[in-house]
């Protein structure tokens, strides 16, 4: 595969121990490259979240390694691991995660103020991240103010206001209506996808197969051979 | 970091109710703590108020006067002795003693009296009205103009009552630095009109004012005085002295500190109950900015800034409102028994410093445990 992001051998990941042992990820193997949208898709529990946070640098796994860029993520201290994911991943939670007390742009621009950017430059940068995403002159109003269409949409601009090479999105249409899902991941598709990028979405939304590059099925912690095609 | 701490800051401010509920928890508590401790000073100052009026360097008295306010009376030769004692620059001696005065409207109030040096005058305070060489005069007192001074019928120069059958003269009215702490007139007279108007036991001596030539003659001072079986104490000494009987020989002591020990649980208890719920609100925000790429020291430095900010905001309100119930206080009563001192500031700081610790160490344990692995599951 060419323009490798991400590439993960090996995995295995348990929790707990003896008879409340539960497998999430057994053998799984996976490659993803610059330019992809790819689905990871199954049932519940089929070990598709944990699998994405293996890959962002957030869960560690048992075995198995995980390479970004060429770099062994697993092989970081917490703190590098840390600087490793506010510079390289971008993150939209299922349940976008927003502080109710700040206003849209500040909510965006926390990224670039982890990475120590002065205030207003951050601020300023959110605004234009805003804009791109089609949240202008929201920049002063609180989430919970928003509808949950634009409230994903401010989630989106956080993860890419950093520009990152890699951005996980976990079921990124569960909390929205058909319609507006599908409105969302179109958009990322056509404006957030580009040749520098990665994007690896968990979701079971099958009525936004369309956009995906590719789309892998996992069933009991296994990803299987046989990848889908996308619509 | 200052982005970091402006988010911090954000995050804190912005949510009105629960910053307010944690500025009313560490106000209160500050001011409880703060007005505990002024009046227990203030009490503890007024109580050694003759002391600092009279304002003798060195006190000699009976080994077993504990306070100011209950002297043992000595014999003339320990005046001597003191006055020729090595290191000794002078000695005066001092009278203190209750009466009751007969005002011209019929009632009768109590009173303290100082008989002040014949000779020197030593101690004597300052006049408002009047002429201190009029204390030699016939029958001649002066009254201190405090928060007492109602109680004498308000007298002016000239004033007249009757103290032990004898006729009294207000001759000057005096103010002084400190007034007492029962609520007691007082009235100055030369010694020998004191002994001589007042009933009195076998010795009339009630403490010898000692200025010593040198610091350095302090120690020697008190080694002689008490190998002639008396005590000789400093000016500090002996309002220690006072202070130590009212702090642990009345119960006053334990009771300020039980109400200060009171004052401070609730502080922690509305604060650190206050900010742990704000923790456990944020707490999925916490994981995300860790999910993000937080380094947890950095989480540690946002907690710790939200803690302090509430803390020392707190403190200030709490000692400013403090200050202003005590200058009200002391508008309507100049002789108020309370007072800030650097002690009882310091006191209060330091129990905000524990309770922003222990807000801080329950927040920041809660938000390290959470793993941004909970965030992804919900």
């Amino acid at each position: 595969m060419p323009n490798v992001a991400i590439k993960a051998a090996g995995l295995n990941k348990w929790f707990g121990e003896g008879e409340a042992k539960t497998i999430a990820l057994r053998d799984v193997r996976l490659e993803a490259a610059f330019g992809e949208m790819v689905y990871v898709v199954g049932p519940s529990g089929s070990g598709k979240t944990t699998l994405l946070s293996v890959l962002s640098g957030i869960l560690k796994p048992n075995s198995g390694n995980v390479s970004v860029e060429g770099i062994d993520i697993w092989a970081l201290d917490s703190d590098q691991l840390a600087d490793f994911r506010l510079n390289k991943i971008g993150f939209v939670f299922q349940d976008y995660h927003l502080f109710p007390r700040l206003n849209t742009a500040e909510n965006v621009a926390i990224p670039l103020i982890l990475r120590r950017k002065p205030w207003d430059d951050s601020i300023n940068e959110a605004t234009k991240y805003l804009d791109i995403v089609g949240l202008k002159g929201r920049e002063d109003l609180p989430p919970v103010k928003l509808s949950g269409g634009e409230q994903q949409r401010v989630a989106i601009a956080r993860a890419i206001v950093g520009q990152p090479d890699i951005l996980i999105m976990d079921e990124p249409t569960a909390s929205l209506d058909g319609d507006t899902g599908y409105a969302i991941l179109k958009f990322v598709r056509e404006n957030i996808l580009n040749a520098n990028r990665c994007i690896v979405v968990v979701t079971h939304d099958s009525r936004i197969y369309e956009f995906a590059s590719r789309i892998l099925k996992m069933e009991d912690g296994r990803l299987l051979d046989t990848e889908m095609k996308a619509a | 970091m200052r982005g970091m701490l402006k988010l911090a800051y954000k995050l804190l401010v912005n949510d009105k109710a629960k910053f307010t509920a944690l500025l009313v928890g560490i106000t209160f508590a500050v001011f409880l703590m703060m007005f505990v401790t002024s009046m227990f000073i203030g009490v503890l100052n007024h109580a050694s108020s003759t002391v600092t009026n009279i304002g003798a360097s060195m006190w000699v008295m009976d080994p077993a006067v504990q306070t100011i306010a209950n002297s043992i009376g000595m014999p003339d030769y320990v005046l001597d002795s003191v006055r020729s004692m090595q290191g000794v620059k002078y000695a005066v001696p001092l009278y203190s003693s209750g009466a009751l005065i007969k005002l011209p409207n019929g009632t009768y109030q109590s009173v303290t009296v100082l008989g002040l040096d014949d000779t020197s005058l030593f101690g004597r305070p300052q006049l408002i009205e009047g002429k201190i060489e009029d204390i030699y005069g016939e029958n001649a007192f002066i009254a201190v103009h405090d928060s007492e001074f109602p109680k004498l019928g308000n007298p002016h120069v000239g004033s007249e009552m009757e103290i032990n059958d004898h006729r009294g003269v207000i001759v000057g009215i005096a103010r002084v630095s400190t007034s007492g702490l029962f609520g007691i007139p007082i009235l100055y007279t030369t010694y020998k009109r004191a002994v001589e108007y007042i009933p009195n036991p076998r010795y009339t001596i009630s403490y010898v004012l000692v200025q010593p030539k040198s610091p350095a003659d302090i120690q020697k001072i008190k080694q002689q005085t008490a190998a002639l079986g008396y005590l000789a104490l400093t000016k500090a000494d002996f309002m220690k002295r006072t202070s130590d009987f009212y702090v642990y020989q009345t119960g006053v002591g334990t009771n300020i500190l039980i109400m200060t020990v009171i004052s401070f649980i609730v502080g922690l208890s509305i604060s650190g109950q206050t900010f742990y719920t704000f923790i456990l609100e944020n707490l999925e925000r916490f994981g995300a900015l860790k999910a993000i790429g937080t380094r947890s020291h950095e989480l540690i430095g946002m907690i710790l800034f939200q803690s302090a900010f509430t803390a020392f905001i707190g403190y200030g309100l709490g000692v400013g409102l403090c200050t202003v119930l005590i200058t009200l206080a002391k508008l309507r009563l100049p002789s108020y028994a309370a007072m800030e001192t650097y002690t009882n500031l310091v006191i209060a700081f330091v129990m905000v410093l524990i309770i922003t610790a222990v807000s801080s160490y329950v927040g920041i344990r809660r938000v390290l445990q959470i793993e941004p692995f909970d965030i992804f599951r919900g």
